[in-house]
């Protein structure tokens, strides 16, 4: 047998077929998740009118066109903007001092282990208690006012940002901690430039998880005892038109009450996303 | 080389490195001695469990021993710092929140405490030594394993280390590709002449990239032997080859065939 011939082949450069396309027009419109969640949206708002048409009983069910034209109506008269600043000024507020103690229990647990096992046991103690719980002794302590709602608002944001930053900053990866060692950052470079960044995924995930908490904490707060002080938020909106029989409004408010929550995930939260994470190749 | 009159850049002196799992307290080098040069390129050979990888990390400063002691320059290691830079094993090395250039020019920054312009300017002069100017924008996860490794090594040439610690840098990369990053690094020496203590545990790796092979034997991590290369595998006066003469020496007499080719 003798030994086969080498073979070798030159590799053609050009006249090549296609190597990359473009993609037809609605190939690209469906590659866009915006556009394939507007559909389902429309589709959403199409079953609710038609069911709410057939049943016909607008104290139950107002169709979708009646809730958008109640929605415009409360937007035109300023009640709905009014009780929605209202809700969003509180939820700044409780929001932000959730945040701000998490950062000292955080720094705390990742200073000391006395520091962490106080963060576990009180996460593990508070985190399945739900705010609504605690509203009652917060009507004791704080009275009926902003004080209670800031109280409970800062319940519900705390542990899950807490926890979540703390589990954050115990899984960075210990290459990126001896790569900051290497580089001989300060303690307080360290964690600003190598541990926060490299928990961020978690970081991100806490906040997330503590402002849905701390939304709707808010609104069944204040459906609780919205009036304080002479106005309410979105909560109180709702149950004042209930109490009036304004269905059609109820549902407005339910709405802006969830158009709220999708712009601030859509608008910040995955804004934040995409140019972090994402971008960084941390989360796909 | 006249070495022996200069004197050594490092020296680690009888180290004995130990440390605590959950039920056992394991020694990973027992009185480990040798002296680094300067200009040299020092290479730990030995199986896995010979404390190899312990031993770079107390010369980096993140463990300290618990017996002898390590100077550097004959100052005696406190912690990490920049004078010593580490290029890993892992691909994660380089942070993912900072682009290639970004990397370099904050290793720069935060390191060496160098003004922004000239941290830049450093930065891409070392990033076209490893021939990835089009990617100095990019970020590290979109580069493959050999791109990372040598951004990598471009950061730590950057920091002008007195030391390279590069801990299996090319274990984790292709055949092809380790070869052709042994090639690179040779080249970058060649220029700037720096430095490295390389821990391998590949024989034709170490035989290639050192000048002087440190050889250790496992459970606990002890000096073996140490021997020169010229960086290819000759035969010794007695027609041995070296890596025959380092195998027999590492795992004793009798098989000459067989040993990893990794």
């Amino acid at each position: 047998m003798s030994e086969r011939p080498e073979v070798v082949y030159t590799v053609a450069t050009q006249n090549l077929e296609v190597v990359e396309k473009p993609l037809a027009a609605w190939a690209k419109l469906y590659e866009s998740g915006a556009v394939r969640k507007t559909v389902v949206l429309i589709a959403l708002a199409a079953a609710w009118e038609l069911y709410a048409r057939w049943l016909a009983n607008p104290l139950l069910v107002p169709t979708f066109s009646a809730t958008v034209r109640a929605l415009f109506d409360a937007t035109a008269s300023g009640a709905l903007p009014q009780a929605t600043i209202y809700s969003v000024g509180m939820l700044l507020k409780g929001y932000g001092a959730g945040l701000a103690i998490a950062a000292l229990l955080t720094a705390l647990a990742s200073a000391t282990r006395i520091g962490a096992d106080l963060l576990e046991t009180l996460t593990a103690m508070f985190n399945p208690l739900p705010a609504i719980a605690l509203l009652p002794l917060a009507l004791i302590w704080f009275g009926l006012g902003a004080g209670s709602v800031i109280f409970v608002l800062i319940h519900s944001v705390l542990w899950s940002v807490a926890l979540n930053t703390f589990a954050g900053f115990r899984s960075v990866s210990p290459t990126w901690k001896m790569v900051g060692q290497n580089y001989g950052l300060s303690r307080a470079g360290y964690i600003a430039r190598i541990l926060i960044p490299g928990a961020f995924p978690s970081i991100l995930t806490g906040l997330k998880v503590g402002w849905a908490f701390a939304w709707r904490t808010l609104i069944a707060a204040e459906l609780v005892f919205g009036v304080s002080s002479g106005s309410g938020g979105l909560g109180w909106f709702i149950f004042e038109r209930k109490n009036q029989l304004l269905i059609a409004d109820v549902f407005a408010g339910l709405l802006t009450v969830i158009l709220f929550g999708l712009a601030v995930e859509t608008l910040i939260f995955n804004t934040i996303e995409n140019r972090t994470v994402r971008r960084w190749g941390m989360q796909s | 080389m006249a070495q022996a009159a200069a004197a050594p850049l490092l020296s680690v002196e009888g180290v004995t490195l130990r440390y605590r799992t959950k039920d056992h307290l394991v020694t990973a080098t027992y009185r480990v001695s040798f002296n680094l040069f300067p200009s040299d390129r020092f290479v730990v050979l030995g199986p896995s469990g010979c404390g190899k990888s312990t031993l770079l990390k107390a010369i980096g400063g993140y463990i300290q021993p618990t017996e002898g002691r390590i100077l550097l320059d004959g100052a005696a290691i406190a912690g990490p710092g920049p004078d010593r830079v580490f290029v890993f094993q892992e691909f994660d090395q380089l942070l993912p929140w900072k682009t290639v250039r970004e990397n370099i020019v904050f290793a720069l920054r935060a390191g060496r405490k160098m003004p922004r312009e000239q941290a830049q300017e450093r930065a891409m002069h070392h990033i076209a030594k490893v021939n990835l100017t089009e990617f100095a924008s990019s970020y590290p996860h979109t580069l493959s394993g050999g791109m990372k490794q040598r951004v990598a090594i471009a950061r730590a040439m950057a920091m002008e280390p007195q030391i390279l610690l590069m801990d299996e840098p090319f274990a984790a990369l292709d055949a092809l590709t380790r070869s052709k990053m042994q090639e690179e690094l040779l080249q970058l020496w060649e220029e700037a002449k720096f430095a490295i203590l390389f821990v391998t545990h590949s024989i034709p790796e170490a035989i290639r990239v050192g000048n002087r092979i440190l050889l250790m034997s496992a459970h606990p991590g002890q000096v073996r032997a140490e021997v020169n290369s010229r960086g290819v595998d000759d035969p010794d006066a007695s027609g041995k080859l070296l890596s025959a003469r380092i195998h027999e020496l590492l795992f004793g007499g009798g098989a000459q065939e067989g040993f990893a080719h990794v």
